[in-house]
């Protein structure tokens, strides 16, 4: 068959686009994850010298475009620090700090979903402010926090599609590739759609099961 | 063991306590009745600065709590609490929740922690719950860990703050029994409560507090045999 010839002809390729998608996503949301945890502590902190620019970091990168943030750094900055940079690490960039944002309100979102009697009860034994996070607010934020994360985690993987635009070859720019040459535009886009859908099957199912071994350990909270 | 002086405080405009003084000696037993929204919890979580007041002076075993400079963690260490709504944490099992101060901020090795919390354990009476998590417990189980976990920091004063408002009926005993053995060991302790038979049994003294004010203060004979204070009578009557 003649779409079978034209995916047969495009595979090797995607699948180089595709691992370099899946590199971004992971860097991404790995970066962005530890960012957000960062600037979450930030935004809660009563001093205003931390707070104030927590807050405007989330504003910005959750405010406009990812697109535009691309364009800004990977055209903008060079014109600042004098040399283009590097296209997968500016990419790595970009997606870590848009990531880190809504990581960020992701993380505070959970940590003050966490009842304020369990600080209390913290501090009441003695512990000071960081070691009551430490061991008794965190551990329960992060587990409320896995499912919208899995969510973050999908969304930042089809997000990294936008870093085609500066030339960066992941999986939609490998598509784009085939396509300038070939013309069989339904053939490979439906293939691509394809592929970062499954992506995104594995990932929900990865938090899925976490979840329920995690909920299977005996503590329900 | 215990000083409070003229201790107000404010929720913004709302005068919640509106001087309140208390002595409490070593090993004394206090309890503090009064309606709800009367300021006695607020006034109890003003001792260990869960709440900070607006103005006063507190002083504990010594060492002023309301003091800026004070080392608020370490005074909290000597002062215990025991909250209505249990507050264990709820990722730890009855165990973990006891040790987790004693390791994490007495910095006690793990064995000798461990020790500690099965005795404690074994005094509240739940040696067999050590595994269990906190949703596996009942309300009384959850508050006996709650008190044992608070010994566990070897703390001179305990504060209790209406340990037993939120525990079904069958299961109020239980944790009485456990805070009577406490008082007869000689714990010093501050119990806001509604259980007027704890009072009258334990308590050695009983403050009446209504609207922000220590209103009648007297033996738990005085208070609950002959009341002076008209607002005290309307509240005991309404009570007993």
């Amino acid at each position: 068959m003649y779409v079978l010839e034209i995916w047969q002809e495009a595979f090797p390729v995607l699948l180089v686009g595709l691992r370099l998608t899946i590199e971004l996503t992971i860097l991404a949301v790995l970066f962005g994850c530890v960012i957000g945890l960062i600037v979450a502590l930030g935004k809660m902190s009563r001093m205003s010298l931390i707070k104030i620019p927590s807050v405007i970091y989330v504003e910005f990168f959750r405010g406009s475009p990812l697109l535009i943030q691309i364009f800004l750094v990977y055209f903008g900055l060079p014109k600042l620090v004098g040399h283009p940079l590097n296209q997968f690490w500016s990419s790595v960039a970009v997606l870590s700090l848009n990531s880190g944002a809504y990581c960020a309100e992701i993380f505070r979102a959970g940590i003050q979903s966490i009842e304020r009697g369990q600080m209390e009860a913290a501090r009441s034994l003695g512990m000071n402010h960081i070691q009551a996070m430490r061991y008794v607010i965190l551990p329960q934020a992060f587990k409320r926090v896995i499912p919208p994360m899995g969510n973050e985690f999908i969304a930042m993987m089809k997000d990294t599609s936008l870093v085609s635009v500066i030339g960066l070859v992941e999986l939609t720019r490998s598509g784009q590739l085939i396509i300038s040459t070939t013309y069989n535009a339904l053939e490979i886009w439906f293939v691509v759609a394809i592929f970062y859908m499954i992506m995104t099957i594995l990932i929900s199912e990865f938090f899925v099961n976490r979840m329920e071994r995690r909920l299977q350990a005996g503590d329900r909270s | 063991m215990i000083v409070a002086n003229n201790v107000h405080k404010a929720f913004g405009p709302l005068q919640v306590l509106r001087g309140i003084d208390l002595q409490v000696k070593e090993q004394e037993v206090v309890v503090i009745i009064g309606p709800s929204g009367s300021g006695k919890s607020t006034f109890l979580r003003c001792l260990n600065l869960l709440e900070e007041p607006t103005s006063g002076v507190i002083t504990i075993d010594g060492m002023c709590v309301t003091d800026k400079t004070a080392d608020i963690n370490r005074i909290r260490q000597n002062v215990g609490m025991v909250f209505q709504r249990f507050n264990l944490f709820p990722h730890k099992t009855a165990l973990e929740n006891i040790t987790l101060s004693p390791l994490k901020v007495k910095g006690i090795p793990l064995q000798e922690a461990n020790a500690i919390a099965k005795d404690l354990l074994a005094k509240v009476g739940l040696s067999d719950k050590e595994t269990s998590y906190p949703d596996q417990l009942s309300g009384g189980q959850q508050q006996r860990v709650a008190i044992a976990r608070a010994l566990a920091m070897k703390p001179k004063v305990m504060l209790f703050d209406e340990p037993t408002s939120a525990l079904d009926p069958e299961m109020v005993g239980e944790v009485l029994t456990v805070m009577k053995d406490l008082a007869r060991e000689g714990m010093t302790m501050v119990v806001v409560t509604h259980e007027m038979g704890f009072a009258r049994e334990v308590g050695d003294r009983v403050l009446f507090i209504d609207e922000g004010r220590v209103v009648e203060e007297g033996t738990p004979e005085q208070i609950f045999g002959n009341p002076q204070n008209e607002r005290t009578r309307a509240f005991l009557n309404k009570i007993l």
